[in-house]
């Protein structure tokens, strides 16, 4: 097999891995909610997880100072004063891996306080570990092509 | 890919030659060092809003490990400001070499710390400390202070940039990975450097001074020690000196045999993990952990640090390469097959830091504006809401650097492991379960 072609076929299974649709198993939606505690400077729970489609409601306790929760990906924040519960509510149709942090300045590590949300699997980190796998598998083909 | 000689270009050469354009940009950057160490000790206290923490820790970092590090090389030690005052004294001239030199002690640097030891233990020792120093605008000052001011010392007691070469933190990373840069200086034709009467390029001249990072061109065979100051291209007489674009990683093709060097690929790899899990990832304990330091937590923090990086990594790469049949001694092994981790780690920093800049970038604007954070509003950007950005690119552009750095490293594990002729097969397996490990912290 020459190697222009290999590495063809190296590219297409890395395009496939990388953008294939996956099969969705049906999951009814459920309402899921969450009394998250924020603290300087970190969450409690700090890893969240949910299916796609449930509604979600977080309910942020600010335990200190001020704190926020901004969600990346879903674009949505919330502020919570000491003492005070504030409730985001919002439907999970993106699945996949999202960072939550604070996005209120709340002191020295602020810009480090931050959780997860995972909604359904997060697909993207298995189809990476393809992408490393194809990619260590294309590395030793092509020696031993050349060799 | 064949070499293409920059400084065949008039205008880039003559741009080099000149001291002046090198001197402007010294100028500013030495201004704005200055303004980061004033702004950590008498502006706010609050990190983000301060000129200090956002223009070291997010532009300057930005700059240097996504752009001039994997681009440049040793780009930014060109016009890196820490040396200038300490090496004006040393010289007694900002621009050409004077009449008279100032009698400072001038000593060579003792031979056992002629390697890049210490500063492994100068980046460690920062990387202990670093979530205080992220976050701390008046410990960065400090820490910027003393930086310049240990530059200035040892420029009064040794000859050259020997704080540059054998001390600065940064310095040793850079000189690491700029192994792997598209761009070089070096000799056009050694010969002509055998023949040459007096290096000038060494010893100095009337045109210029000796080189300052302690380096003969002419014996010029990887980046790692060339800190691009531009003075070889003003002495040499022969115009034998050239900046050339080049492959990427070209140095990597002959492995490094020093253990410092080897040890640094392991500390670089392994601070981007720990980062990655402590700073970016949602374990609250750990960055307590981290930042509480003195504290019981901080100095279990610092051993499980140091044993990632001093005992569990390179004891799982040893313990891979052992097997391997070789007539060359273990240590020459460990050393040589290393430099398969320098690609792998430079792009572990470029996945951390894409997250950590692209998060934190907007600011910027904020504190150009308001550089001490006393309420200023001298560009109308002082009240830039924090928002990050790109967040949906930032996953596909992690995994393509994580990646795309596993290739290169598994590529430079073959071309090292037929330089010495043993497998590569346990190099190319610890850098993919270091890579699934990094992916998993950022994913």
């Amino acid at each position: 097999m020459n190697s222009r072609f290999s590495l063809l076929l190296f590219v297409m299974a890395g395009l496939a891995v990388a953008f294939a649709p996956l099969p969705v198993p049906p999951i009814t939606p459920q309402v899921q909610t969450f009394e998250i505690g924020a603290g300087q400077f970190a969450y409690s729970p700090s890893e969240l997880k949910v299916n796609p489609g449930d509604t979600v409601n977080i309910q942020l306790v600010s335990t200190d100072v001020v704190h926020g929760l901004y969600i990346d990906g879903y674009d949505i924040s919330i502020e919570a004063d000491p003492g005070q519960t504030k409730t985001l509510s919002f439907v999970a149709d993106k699945p996949g891996s999202f960072r939550f942090r604070c996005n209120i300045t709340c002191g020295a590590m602020h810009p480090f306080m931050i959780g997860k949300l995972t909604v359904g699997t997060n697909n993207w980190f298995l189809r990476s570990i393809g992408l490393a796998t194809l990619a260590i598998i294309s590395v030793i083909v092509s020696v031993k092509q050349k060799a | 890919m064949a070499k293409i000689e920059l400084t065949r270009n008039p205008f880039i050469k003559n741009a080099l030659k000149s001291r002046y354009p090198q001197l402007a940009v010294f100028i500013v950057m030495l201004v704005g060092y200055i303004f980061a160490i004033l702004a950590g000790l008498i502006g706010t206290s609050v990190g983000s809003h301060n000129f200090s923490i956002v223009f070291v820790w997010i532009a300057w970092w930005a700059i240097l490990i996504l752009v001039a590090v994997p681009f440049f090389g040793r780009g930014w030690c060109a016009v890196c400001p820490i040396p200038l005052p300490g090496e004006w004294l040393q010289r007694g001239a900002v621009l050409s070499p004077p009449d008279k030199k100032p009698k400072w002690l001038n000593l060579r640097v003792p031979k056992m710390f002629r390697n890049i030891w210490l500063q492994n233990i100068s980046f460690l020792l920062l990387a202990l400390f670093s979530s205080v120093l992220l976050t701390t605008p008046n410990i960065t000052g400090i820490v910027l202070a003393a930086m310049l001011f240990a530059a200035i010392g040892l420029s009064t007691i040794f000859e050259r940039r020997s704080f540059c070469r054998y001390l600065c933190p940064v310095g040793g990373f850079i000189g690491l990975y700029s192994q792997t840069a598209p761009i070089e200086l070096r000799v056009k034709d050694k010969q002509v450097c055998v023949k040459c009467e007096g290096k000038p390029c060494y010893n100095g001249s009337q045109a210029g001074y000796g080189c300052p990072w302690d380096v003969f061109p002419g014996g010029l065979t990887k980046n790692t020690y060339c800190g691009l100051c531009m003075e070889c291209i003003r002495t040499c007489p022969h115009d034998n000196i050239a900046i050339n674009l080049r492959p990427f990683s070209a140095d990597l093709a002959k492995p490094s045999t020093r253990m410092d060097e080897a040890f640094k690929s392991f500390i670089m790899l392994g601070s981007a993990m720990i980062y990655a899990g402590v700073l970016l990832g949602p374990w609250g304990a750990f960055k307590n952990a981290a930042y509480n330091v003195g504290t019981g937590a901080w100095f279990l923090y610092a051993i499980i640090f140091l044993a990632i990086i001093f005992v569990i990594l390179p004891g799982l790469f040893t313990l891979g390469i052992l097997p391997t049949k070789s007539t060359l001694p273990l240590k020459q092994r460990f050393a040589s097959l290393s430099t398969a981790l320098i690609p792998l780690g430079l792009l572990f920093w470029v996945a951390f830091s894409l997250s950590f800049v692209l998060t934190n970038a907007s600011y910027i604007l904020a504190a150009l504006s308001d550089p001490l954070g006393l309420g200023w509003n001298l560009f109308g950007t002082a009240n830039t809401t924090w928002q990050p950005m790109l967040t949906s690119l930032l996953a596909p552009a992690q995994t393509l650097a994580l990646v795309g750095g596993l290739i290169w490293s598994a590529r430079t594990a073959q071309k090292a492991a037929n330089e010495i002729k043993i497998s590569s097969i346990p190099v190319i397996a610890f850098c993919f379960i270091t890579t699934l490990v990094m992916l998993w912290l950022l994913l």
